[in-house]
């Protein structure tokens, strides 16, 4: 931050009159002490309240005096300055607080046991038992999701941004928008209705991933198409114009520079169904045993592991619920992790991260 | 250049699947010396199950539903689990209606209900059935008590007539010292808090058999009749019984309703609530088999289904009239796991039924279990 | 399959393509893909027309204006007004909330963070899609709603004159608002991941033209990376719409539902029609589950519209050619 306000310093010209980074400090630590003052004497409390207060505040204080100051755009420049950065704090609150209270409550039962035992003959007051059963079957089933809608999503994609013309395009990627919108727990109904009581292929891992497929692609086409739409026209006809086929410009040029980005997206709609829990409750049918084939039988998940788990009334059961929530959410970090690293390797090995 | 991006992604791609197989090699379902015999309950079951006419017969069995008798049929599957390795039972919950769809679908070997079967429900699951030559029966299994939770710091020993709860759950009495309340309760100092309510949010037979006792009970306060979505205006609802209890718990003034185990586990107190002849009678095991034992069998051909009888309170004033009972449904004959489901429910209603009361239930009424029992035994 | 793309053979484009098998094989598979996803949504559809007729026709109430939902009582009756209600304003205080803040997320990663940071900070916030929706849902009623009480009763108080951001129950906590709140953050790492990206491929020319030309910051934001990134922005923010007026179980755990039309966000109350599938669906029975399965096709044809709505806005407000 400290950086970026040099930085605007040095924009703003020679003769212009400037706010000190220590008339803002001023303003800042004037602003505290009055809302401590106010918090102290009138009805508002509360820590979270204290911060929103003072951050708003501040807002209007600065922007007043650079106004006078400094004149308006300067002035505008600046409120848009605090109100990113402000943004990204605001953003970044959630997350900590998550984190911390899932590790808090998740650290209880961290050991190895929960890693390497499933639920099999745990009472439903009894300590011990695990979540092997249900991370095996999460990475299976999330492992068939992908495997299913990324290619099937990126095809789509490709379609929308390189193929259609007209018409049918349009529908296309206006019932794809539509299908952002199927509840989780409607796609699992459908699964369900489809795969179980009519094919009657009974409930399995692979049932699950069905469901979760209906919800991934949706997710994949928008957010890859996004990003093959931003990839420069000329970077095609450059393709084109040195005799390379179409198929071959989209797989060589325009997929490898929209790549980051495409990661990006799917990684986002992998996080997102892992966490899904109602098209589960109706396709997994979760038990306690491991079962290692994801399409023959009933198989557990960690979403559904979490939901038995947590509404149980036995403070083993609560603390396990949220050891698994922790469990599933360094999963979909590691994965994240994982991808980014991927696309590294693989952007370096081409030689040009970006276009 | 793009080979080489192609075996990166293809590397990526099959040591994921390495790792996964790899992982996939090293759990175990082995929970005994990790479990043992720390909680009383195990030691319970362990120890009787051995002379509990278990025959062991072996396979998996497969039911669903009430997630009101999960905990209960979760103790029983351990304890016949340990006794036989042979046998699996997967009971995955999944709510009552949930329960009947994979009974009528044939994925199920026996499904839990909060409710009997309906005249609606009865022809499709008959239907599953008479592919077996048999047809589908009601078997009560677990009981027990529905609790009346509430956090109100000093005063412990509350005493809440039905037309009193029914005011309470209907949004009427908004502060504890009301004085309906104060008449219940002469001599304790209540404090003028407001109430909070809590129900349930989600659709169950807890909140079915709660309604349905103050329709039966106080019937010129309660106009909204039984109904498994609760009913009663301005309540706050809650998503399972487990966050009905935490509610309650952390709101100074709140009261809810919930199965007597979650209860306990919360550190809740209980109210002792009012029968139609306005006695106070607390939730006990005792009281609430008391209460069920006045129950009459409404089922016929083997179908066990039960009629609560709120009106006559008996002499003594012991039985607790806000009970739950889940019924379990199963086809009288053509069972694909025929030796595995009737040795399995053998034990439940015979001597699984001494755990029910560690893990929150109350067991079945003497002469009840002997009809479920005698039912079980020509199950085929 | 060939009426369908009325597509280029005859049409005189500024390069013409080469076509070879390989070519026209590709060709085939994304058009084959698309026909998958229609088929896929075409199979959803009708599923949920089969199911929800039979249920409807057994509603003995008016299934837009009735307040209640007990389509297995007899006779049955249940309406969708309170839940299509609370879907929208649900979702619509999540994108209010979100928006704001996901492109003050990616303006801060694509234009004033250092350089060495942009990446890794950006990765922060995609790793709030990494929490499942059911923790969200315990989070929200464990944490947030306990630590947003103060600041709630606090507006509850000095702004109830407004009527929207007051409570009826003179209690706050399980409302609209917290529901609302729990979904913006849901929302938000989808909506700053895709605008980040958006903000991050305009063109540097372009920015640096009008820095070059004196402008703050903000201008060259305002004049030459907003328009460009419009577009984008618009369907980042539909994405994020769709996904709250779907998002069930987080939603299921925060609100305390009830079927009252509740006008006043503060106040505990009111219902989504995602959520009511997830809390009555357990036991649901014959006319139950077709009724819910009702309501989510009235959820699908929400969806429909706002698209459309959408659509219509972006290519009102969108000069034509000014994006990609």
């Amino acid at each position: 931050m400290t950086a970026a306000t040099l930085d605007q310093g040095t924009q703003a010209g020679l003769s212009t009159r400037r706010l000190s980074r220590w008339t803002l400090l001023g303003v800042l630590v004037a602003d505290v002490l009055v809302s401590l003052g106010l918090f102290a004497v009138t009805p508002l409390q509360g820590r979270a309240d204290f911060g929103v207060f003072v951050l708003l505040v501040y807002l209007a204080l600065q922007t007043m005096l650079s106004i006078s100051v400094e004149g308006r755009r300067k002035a505008v420049d600046r409120f848009v300055l605090a109100v990113v950065v402000g943004s990204f704090v605001v953003a970044l609150l959630p997350l900590a607080s998550i984190l911390v209270y899932t590790s808090v409550h998740g650290a209880k039962r961290f050991d190895t046991t929960f890693f390497t035992h499933s639920m099999r003959n745990v009472g439903p007051n009894d300590p011990g038992g695990g979540a092997y059963h249900a991370i095996i079957g999460t990475l299976e089933q999330l492992a068939l999701t992908t495997v299913i809608a990324v290619p099937l999503g990126l095809l789509v994609a490709i379609y929308l941004t390189e193929y259609a013309r007209g018409r049918f395009g349009r529908f296309v990627s206006f019932f794809v928008d539509v299908m952002t919108g199927i509840p989780s727990i409607v796609a699992g109904l459908f699964i369900y209705a489809l795969w179980i009581q009519t094919l009657k292929l009974g409930y399995s891992g692979f049932a699950g991933s069905l469901a979760l497929v209906v919800i991934m692609l949706p997710t994949v086409i928008r957010s890859s198409e996004e990003m093959l739409k931003l990839v420069p026209p000329s970077l095609r006809e450059a393709g084109l114009a040195l005799g390379m086929t179409k198929s071959k410009v989209v797989l060589r040029i325009v997929m490898p520079t929209a790549l980051p980005g495409i990661v990006t997206g799917v990684m986002l709609a992998m996080s997102r169904v892992a966490g899904e829990t109602a098209p589960l409750l109706l396709t997994l049918f979760g038990i306690d045993q491991i079962v290692n084939d994801p399409f023959h039988g009933p198989q557990e998940a960690l979403p559904l592991f979490i939901f038995n788990e947590i509404s149980r009334p036995s403070p083993e059961a609560y603390d396990r619920a949220w050891t698994a929530a922790l469990t599933l959410i360094i999963i979909v970090m590691v994965f994240n992790l994982l991808a980014r690293l991927f696309v590294r390797f693989a952007s370096r090995n081409r030689g040009s991260a970006r276009a | 250049m793009t080979l080489s991006r192609g075996r990166t992604a293809l590397g990526a791609l099959g040591l994921a699947a390495a790792g996964l197989l790899a992982i996939s090699a090293c759990g175990s379902d082995n929970n005994t010396t990790s479990s043992g015999s720390s909680t009383p309950a195990a030691g319970g079951s362990s120890s009787s199950s051995s002379a509990s006419g278990i025959t062991c017969a072996s396979g998996t069995l497969t039911a669903s539903g009430s997630t009101a008798q999960q905990n209960a049929i979760d103790a029983w599957t351990k304890a016949y689990q340990t006794a036989c390795s042979g046998a699996t039972i997967n009971y995955p919950g999944g709510g009552s209606g949930q329960g009947y769809k994979d009974f009528v679908a044939g994925t199920d070997d026996f499904a839990g209900s909060d409710y009997a079967l309906s005249a609606t429900q009865k022809p499709a699951a008959d239907k599953r059935c008479s592919a077996g030559g048999g047809t589908a029966v009601d078997l009560p299994m677990t009981p027990g008590a529905i609790a009346i939770g509430y956090n109100l710091p000093g005063v412990t020993g509350l005493k809440l007539s039905a037309n009193t709860l029914a005011q309470i759950f209907s949004g009427k009495i908004k502060k504890w010292n009301d004085p309906a309340i104060a008449a219940d309760n002469a001599g304790v100092t209540l404090p003028s808090t407001t109430i909070t309510t809590f129900s349930r949010s989600d659709t169950s037979g807890t909140s079915f058999n709660f309604s349905n006792y103050l329709a039966n009970d106080a019937p010129s306060d309660w106009s909204y009749g039984a109904n498994k979505q609760f009913p009663g205006p301005g309540t706050q609802g809650e998503k399972g019984s487990a966050l009905v209890a935490s509610s309650v718990k952390s709101t100074t003034g709140g009261i809810g309703y919930f199965e007597l185990s979650y209860a306990t586990t919360d550190g809740l107190s209980t109210a002792s609530i009012g029968d139609s002849a306005g006695n106070f009678i607390a939730p006990t095991a005792a009281a609430t088999t008391a209460f069920l034992s006045k129950a009459t069998v409404v089922g016929t051909g083997g179908d066990l289904a039960l009629k609560f009888d709120y009106s006559a309170a008996d002499a003594s004033a012991t039985s607790y009239p806000n009970t739950l009972v889940t019924y379990e449904f199963v086809c009288t004959a053509g069972n694909k796991n025929a030796g595995l489901l009737k040795d399995f429910l053998t034990y439940t209603s015979g001597a699984g039924q001494s755990i029910l009361t560690a893990n929150g239930y109350v067991p079945l009424p003497t002469a009840i279990q002997t009809q479920v029992q005698t039912e079980v035994a020509t199950i085929s | 399959m060939t009426s369908t793309a009325p597509a280029a053979p005859g049409r005189s484009r500024l390069l013409q393509e080469r076509r070879t098998v390989p070519d026209r094989g590709f060709r085939v598979l994304v058009i084959a893909a698309a026909y998958v996803v229609l088929a896929i949504l075409a199979g959803i559809a009708i599923f949920l027309v089969l199911k929800a007729v039979p249920a409807l026709h057994k509603d003995t109430a008016n299934f837009f204006t009735t307040f209640a939902w007990n389509p297995d009582n007899t006779p049955a009756q249940f309406g969708i007004g309170v839940l299509a209600y609370g879907t929208l304003v649900t979702a619509l205080l999540a994108l209010v909330i979100a928006i704001p803040v996901a492109l003050g997320v990616a303006l801060f990663i694509a234009y004033y963070a250092p350089r060495a940071l942009a990446q890794p900070l950006g990765y922060l916030v995609d790793l709030l899609a990494a929490v499942p929706s059911i923790v969200y849902g315990f989070w929200g009623l464990l944490f947030l709603r306990p630590y947003s009480a103060g600041l709630q009763t606090w507006v509850a108080r000095y702004f109830s004159w407004t009527h929207v951001l007051g409570t009826s129950t003179g209690t706050v906590g399980q409302s609209f608002f917290l529901a609302g709140t729990v979904l913006a953050v849901m929302i938000l790492p989808i909506v700053a991941a895709i605008s980040r990206e958006i903000f991050l491929q305009v063109p540097q020319t372009q920015r640096e033209a009008a820095l070059a030309l004196g402008a703050t910051k903000w201008e060259m934001i305002k004049w030459s990376a907003l328009p460009y990134a419009r577009s984008g922005i618009a369907s980042a923010a539909v994405l994020g719409f769709g996904r709250a007026l779907g998002e069930t179980i987080a939603v299921a755990i925060v609100l305390s539902t009830n079927y009252e039309l509740v006008s006043k966000l503060l106040s505990p109350g009111g219902n989504t029609i995602a959520a009511n599938i997830a809390l009555t669906y357990s036991d649901a029975g014959q006319v139950g589950t077709g009724a819910l399965i009702a309501s989510g096709l009235v959820l699908f044809v929400i969806t429909l519209v706002v698209n459309l709505v959408a659509r219509a806005i972006a290519r009102q407000s969108t000069p034509a050619g000014s994006v990609v």
